[in-house]
């Protein structure tokens, strides 16, 4: 093409639109005080903490203060104790473990399954009902059946992550495999693009948007399915579930709030590290991920 | 691959109705040789995508045959359809990957079609920091990259400014009278059709039939004070004639 020379007046051009897509990129990342941002919710904080004294002090009596501890005494008993706190950390790790391969293993299940749907609507008739029966047992239903199975430990855990976190992966991975445009497919249909090359280059890059929601789901869900099985099979390491339930029993109630600040801490930490993945990964080209 | 192919697209007795009963095309017959521009305009909804997508084989007619090298066929879509998650470059890069050439090919090859729509400090720039006119004006490098010997363009500039509009005529021209292809254009601007093309066709309303033929008499290079001759009213004025009598 000899226009090298030709192109002058029209390069010219973008020079007014450098202005608005500049001032676009500017807008995107939206810096926001910081005060602004903290100060609501630490304010908030205080606001509980302040109940939370009101309750323990001012509404239950001495002899009743068992049932809830107030804060100072939680952190000493709860937090500084080294003894109480590894204690925590270490069941905590145990079903954070616990987690994690259910995850692991739920995504590899979900992924293929749902990438399987994606190439034949015959597969995806077949599959997909068997797959919202599952997503509408209650968990508590099978819970007997996965111990007859798998018995009491760790393996038992892990199945119950994977059968609670499986559903929203299939969903949002085929829902988001389905999502590229026609227009784009009918270009690759054009260039005579491969089954294999149309997945790898269209259908999955769409599809990360909607993979990324569902994995955020998926991964709280793992974390409460890692709890919750811990609480039903006590055999193995002791998880948090089983701590939890210890401490319960023993009325440990400085301990036990502990224990339960820290699952909620593991839960939302769960939640940040797959936004912040998610914004390192797509974050560049689309828009409603942070 | 030969590079010198016939570059013809040949229409014959098209006929297209939709499995809804939707009648779009109605014996559509018309031949782009090598080295002919004909630009077709019509009312909107008349078929004339329809026509683009039985052209390229992404639609089967329900009547007539078409006679195509769908070898390397550019299409430029009325949509943009660039990939969200490519940058300008990447995307303009996408054919050529798609057709399996080495990576420094396609990349030469993509900076000079960026260079050519005027893309050129953009090219690591997302879809979403772009306007509708810039994505469009990406969508027609990424044809461009191909080369190719029939080249179809379904209202490419319907979302650009009247200048930038101007600017990419002139381009599109320049491509035209320097590669030589067979290029079948639809827009809905009068002046654009006359200004490319060798030969304009008027499509009724729908069912779409072609009404009415003209040959536009210019030579190459055409400049832009061209649309303000007498001759360039004249005809446009006829086409604009044919296409109120095609609305009815
Ligand atoms: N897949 C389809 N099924 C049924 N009807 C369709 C289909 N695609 C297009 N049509 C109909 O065929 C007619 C022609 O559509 P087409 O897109 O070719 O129009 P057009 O001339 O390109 O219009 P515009 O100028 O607005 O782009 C329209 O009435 C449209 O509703
Ligand atoms: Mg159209």
């Amino acid at each position: 093409m000899s226009v090298t020379d030709t192109t002058r007046p029209i390069s010219q051009e973008p020079e007014t639109a450098i202005d608005d897509s500049a001032s676009f990129h500017v807008a995107a990342p939206k810096k926001s005080n910081p005060l602004k941002v903290g100060l609501p919710p630490i304010m908030f904080g205080g606001l509980v903490i302040g109940f939370w004294y009101f309750v323990s002090y001012g509404l239950l009596e001495d002899r009743r203060r068992f049932l809830l501890r107030p804060p100072h005494q939680v952190i000493q008993k709860g937090f500084l104790d080294w003894a109480v706190f590894s204690e925590i950390l270490t069941a905590l790790w145990s079903s954070t473990k616990v987690a994690i391969i259910g995850l692991v293993l739920a995504i590899a299940i979900g992924m293929a399954l749902a990438i399987i749907m994606s190439q034949a609507k015959t597969a995806e008739r077949a599959i997909f009902p068997y797959m919202v029966t599952l997503q509408a047992i209650p968990i508590l239903a099978v819970v007997p059946l996965i111990s007859l199975w798998f018995g009491f430990g760790q393996m038992a855990r892990v199945v119950v992550c994977v059968i609670i976190a499986l559903f929203p992966i299939i969903v949002n991975t085929l829902f988001g495999l389905q999502s590229a445009e026609k227009g784009a497919h009918d270009l690759f249909s054009l260039h005579q693009a491969s089954r294999m090359t149309r997945l790898r280059k269209l259908m999955f890059p769409a599809a990360l948007p909607a993979i990324f929601a569902g994995l955020r789901i998926s991964a709280g869900l793992s974390v409460i399915g890692a709890v919750v099985g811990d609480f039903f099979f006590g055999r193995g390491a002791v998880g948090i579930g089983q701590r939890i339930n210890r401490y319960a029993a023993n009325l440990q109630g400085e301990q036990l709030l502990a224990a339960v600040i820290m699952t909620a801490a593991l839960g939302v930490t769960v939640f940040w590290t797959f936004g912040w993945i998610q914004s390192r990964v797509i974050g560049k080209w689309h828009d409603s991920s942070s | 691959m030969s590079i010198v192919t016939t570059g013809s697209l040949s229409f014959d007795q098209i006929g297209m109705v939709f499995p809804d009963g939707t009648e779009a095309v109605r014996e559509a017959s018309f031949t782009v040789n090598r080295g002919e521009f004909v630009t077709v305009v019509g009312p909107s909804g008349c078929g004339k995508s329809t026509l683009l997508k039985i052209a390229s084989g992404l639609l089967e007619p329900t009547r007539g045959t078409v006679t195509v090298d769908r070898d390397r066929l550019g299409y430029v879509f009325q949509d943009a359809t660039l990939l969200q998650w490519r940058t300008v470059q990447r995307n303009v890069e996408l054919l050529a990957e798609l057709h399996g050439l080495p990576k420094a090919e396609r990349q030469s090859l993509a900076t000079e079609a960026i260079k050519t729509v005027g893309l050129s400090g953009f090219e690591n720039h997302y879809p979403k920091a772009l306007s509708g006119g810039m994505k469009m004006r990406a969508s027609l490098a990424r044809t461009l990259t191909l080369k190719p010997p029939v080249f179809l363009f379904d209202e490419p500039f319907g979302a650009v400014d009247e200048i930038t509009r101007e600017h990419l005529n002139e381009e599109t021209q320049r491509l035209f009278t320097t590669e030589g292809f067979a290029g079948l254009f639809i827009t809905h601007s009068i002046s654009e059709a006359v200004f490319l093309s060798t030969r304009v066709l008027v499509m009724s309303a729908r069912p779409g039939r072609i009404v009415a033929e003209f040959e536009i008499p210019f030579d190459f290079p055409r400049t832009p004070d061209l649309r303000f001759t007498a001759e360039f009213a004249r005809i446009s004025g006829e086409i604009s004639h044919e296409l109120r009598g095609a609305h009815s």
